[in-house]
């Protein structure tokens, strides 16, 4: 069983939730570290291999720096770490990230299962995942909320969409999405983290990868421009029911029965 | 002894409501059953005859000398947060709320030190430190109790390894007395042998010598770095056995928490917060903080390297807010878990020599047993307070739960002073465990206790019935 694990380092931030008021991320210093999400991902990543055997390799598109969070990704008990590490990357939206990732994991020779977290805390677009699986013809499962089964075959997994849950089962070769809690990411262990100090990240640049076309990689090979950024405007307001518990019982069936509840 | 008290009357209410107002004033059935106990309606609810809810340090003054005056007892009540039974009219008359005195007096910088309000909140408090860089280190766990409360019942909590206690952070009290007098307990400065130390007396004298209407507290630099390390071990035993080695490294820990795997079973079970951390029988987690990451890293390398040569199953490391998150929540979840785990529960708050923990861990699991009641230890190793907690199980008749419980309490209270311990390391005394005072510390120390009372209160107006007792 072979599993890919695609993640991303982001800008450290005190959570993985974007401040609702502000529509800002919450950064706290210029420290980089593991996008939260991805935690998820090499944690269910980790847990199949200790189930069904394999092996876990983590993969990432970015500066040199990232190899911090490869090396963090070892002391979880990561296999193997690649970086995909080039300036021709730089400037990348969905559509050539995506793209990228996907010849990265060519590269690998593919893979069984591929996982990526459901979003980045910066880029917040929750596509790469998806994209990455139309790039390589795999069929894909985004926003899994749990793992049901999983052995040498197939995964059966758990999407909730709001007011739909839907299960669903995969052959491999696929791509999954998971949602944050979808378990508690296990710890980084001083164990591992001495015995992988020496341990090699390997370092991809453009020149490696299997396609070489230009107009697919980089600041040329997106197309998104991005006009503006906002928050968007808050659809739900408090309401304020004032009175005594008599009163207030009153106006809150009042209110029930305007909208039809009751 | 002035008993009995006067039973208040409407001249009485009209009183108080002068001397403060009308609209602050509540008597007889209007007044919220929430005012009738703490956080342990188990240790007493009792409806006081008057509830009022004080503005200012004046009104305060003034209500204690009618008080004084017409022999009416008074108890003071901040959050309600508290764990003893303390905050309750056991003989009726004033319930007194400082609740409203909630304000920030001043931010001193140049003294570190902050002035508050008795009212304001232990968060606001904290808040208020962090929003100038500073640091109001103690940290009992209940963020919404008063800070006058914490100051009171001097509240204790998991960081006191590093920094200690609330008392520690006190420079200066103003309080009334229970003549309605308005007296200073030091001032704003760093040394002081001027005089008897009073203001170390009544941190932690629960309301029953004096109302606090300001403190000053000490605030220190903000540590810029955390981490949490979580060490598994195989047995309760090697894991205990850290704590001494942790202490006696160079860096000292902010705090050192243990918990056994069948409590972390009861977490995740009925909460379904999963500890990060499979491994092991019992667990150590050991938070470091420091002005500098590199200090941060030497100090927890140190402390993983000393912790695998003593047997240690791994050191997982909690280094980004989330995973210290999901450590710290688990610790948090506790008492909440034991709740939903068991139909009722006790607690016992003894503190050993931490030399003594692990004696003392198994002693009281094996007392539990004797007496058919689940005992679950767990709590602040570095310090040795080890909250003792005994749960309720189904089948339990309340006779058999009310004899089980007191027969444990009373050996756990005897192994924790044959081992040198206390009866209460941080909740206290008050009405909970007033009984079991007095063969504690013996006859002469009690009388001592009394004459302490009677010095500050000779009417035995202030919260009586708490601490100590004078009814033979």
């Amino acid at each position: 069983m072979k599993i890919i694990v695609c993640m991303k380092q982001v800008p450290a931030s005190t959570k993985v939730d974007i401040d609702p008021e502000t529509g800002n991320l919450k950064r706290a210093g210029q420290s980089a570290r593991t996008n939260p999400y991805d935690l998820y991902a090499l944690e269910c990543a980790l847990r199949i291999r200790e189930q069904i055997g394999g092996t876990v390799t983590v993969i990432t598109m970015g500066p040199a720096q990232a190899e911090e969070m490869i090396r963090d990704a070892y002391s979880m008990g990561a296999d193997e770490g690649i970086i995909l590490c080039d300036r021709k990357f730089a400037g990348s939206d969905v559509l050539a990230t995506s793209y990228t990732l996907s010849q990265g994991i060519k590269l690998l020779g593919g893979a069984d299962l591929i996982i990526c977290g459901r979003q980045t805390t910066d880029g917040d677009t929750a596509q790469i995942g998806p994209a990455v699986a139309e790039h390589l013809h795999l069929p894909h499962c985004a926003w899994v909320s749990a793992i049901e089964e999983v052995d040498e075959k197939q995964i059966t997994l758990r999407q909730d969409f709001g007011s739909v849950t839907q299960v669903s089962r995969m052959n491999y070769p696929c791509l999954v999405t998971v949602d944050k809690d979808i378990c508690v990411p296990r710890l980084p262990s001083y164990r591992l983290l001495c015995r992988t100090k020496d341990k090699k990240v390997r370092f991809v640049t453009f020149e490696d990868l299997p396609k070489k076309d230009l107009s697919r990689y980089g600041a040329i090979g997106s197309p998104t421009s991005v006009e503006r950024v906002f928050a968007p405007e808050l659809a739900a307001t408090n309401v304020y029911v004032e009175g005594t518990p008599e009163e207030k019982a009153v106006k809150v069936i009042q209110m029930l029965q305007d909208r039809k509840y009751i | 002894m002035p008993f009995p008290y006067k039973k208040m009357t409407e001249e009485d209410f009209e009183q108080i409501r002068q001397v403060t107002a009308p609209e602050r004033v509540w008597v007889g059935d209007a007044i919220a059953k929430e005012y009738y106990h703490d956080e342990m309606p188990e240790y007493g609810v009792y409806p006081p005859e008057l509830y009022v809810e004080a503005e200012n340090k004046d009104e305060i003054c003034a209500i204690m000398k009618y008080a004084y005056e017409q022999n009416i007892p008074v108890v003071v009540r901040g959050a309600g947060t508290g764990l003893a039974g303390g905050a309750n009219c056991k003989y009726g008359g004033i319930m007194l709320s400082v609740m409203k005195m909630n304000k920030l007096i001043r931010l001193d910088k140049a003294n570190m030190t902050i002035t508050v309000q008795p009212g304001m909140l232990l968060t606001d408090v904290a808040a208020a430190a962090a929003a100038e860089g500073l640091f109001y280190p103690p940290d009992p766990g209940e963020r919404t109790a008063s800070i006058g409360g914490n100051v009171i019942t001097n509240a204790g909590g998991m960081r006191a390894v590093r920094y200690g206690l609330t008392r520690d952070f006190v420079r200066c009290i103003e309080a009334v007395l229970p003549d309605g007098s308005l007296v200073q307990f030091s001032s704003n400065v760093v040394k002081n042998t001027t005089g008897y130390d009073v203001k170390d007396l009544v941190i932690g004298s629960e309301g029953t010598l004096c109302i606090l209407t300001e403190v000053t507290l000490k605030l220190i630099p903000m540590p810029k770095y955390t981490r949490t390390l979580v060490l598994p071990f195989n047995s309760l035993e090697a894991c205990i056995d850290m704590v001494p080695k942790l202490l006696q490294m160079s860096a000292v820990p902010t705090a050192i928490e243990f918990l056994e795997r069948e409590l972390i079973d009861i977490v995740e079970r009925n909460l379904h917060k999963m500890l990060p951390v499979k491994e092991g029988e019992a667990v150590l987690i050991v938070m470091y903080d420091a002005g500098s990451e590199q200090e941060l890293i030497n100090a927890c390398n140190a402390a993983a390297e000393g912790a695998l040569e003593a047997g240690a199953i791994d050191v997982c490391i909690a280094d980004t807010p989330e995973r210290i998150g999901s450590v710290w929540s688990v610790r948090g979840a506790i008492l909440e878990g034991m709740k939903a785990e068991s139909i009722a529960q006790e607690e016992c708050d003894v503190v050993v020599p931490r030399s003594r923990i692990a004696d003392y861990v198994r002693i009281a699991k094996s007392i539990g047993q004797k007496y058919g009641i689940k005992v679950e230890p767990c709590g602040h190793a570095g310090d040795g307070n080890i909250h003792t907690e005994m749960l309720r199980m189904e089948g339990m008749s309340d006779e058999e739960w009310k004899k089980g419980t007191q027969a444990c309490l009373t050996e756990l209270y005897g192994v924790a002073k044959e081992f040198g311990g206390q009866l209460s390391g941080e909740h206290g005394i008050g009405n909970g465990r007033l009984e079991y005072l007095k063969p504690f510390v013996g006859d002469r120390m009690y009388k001592l206790y009394q004459s302490i009372k009677l010095a500050f209160d000779d009417k035995l107006i202030l919260n009586p019935g708490k601490i100590i007792s004078f009814e033979q």
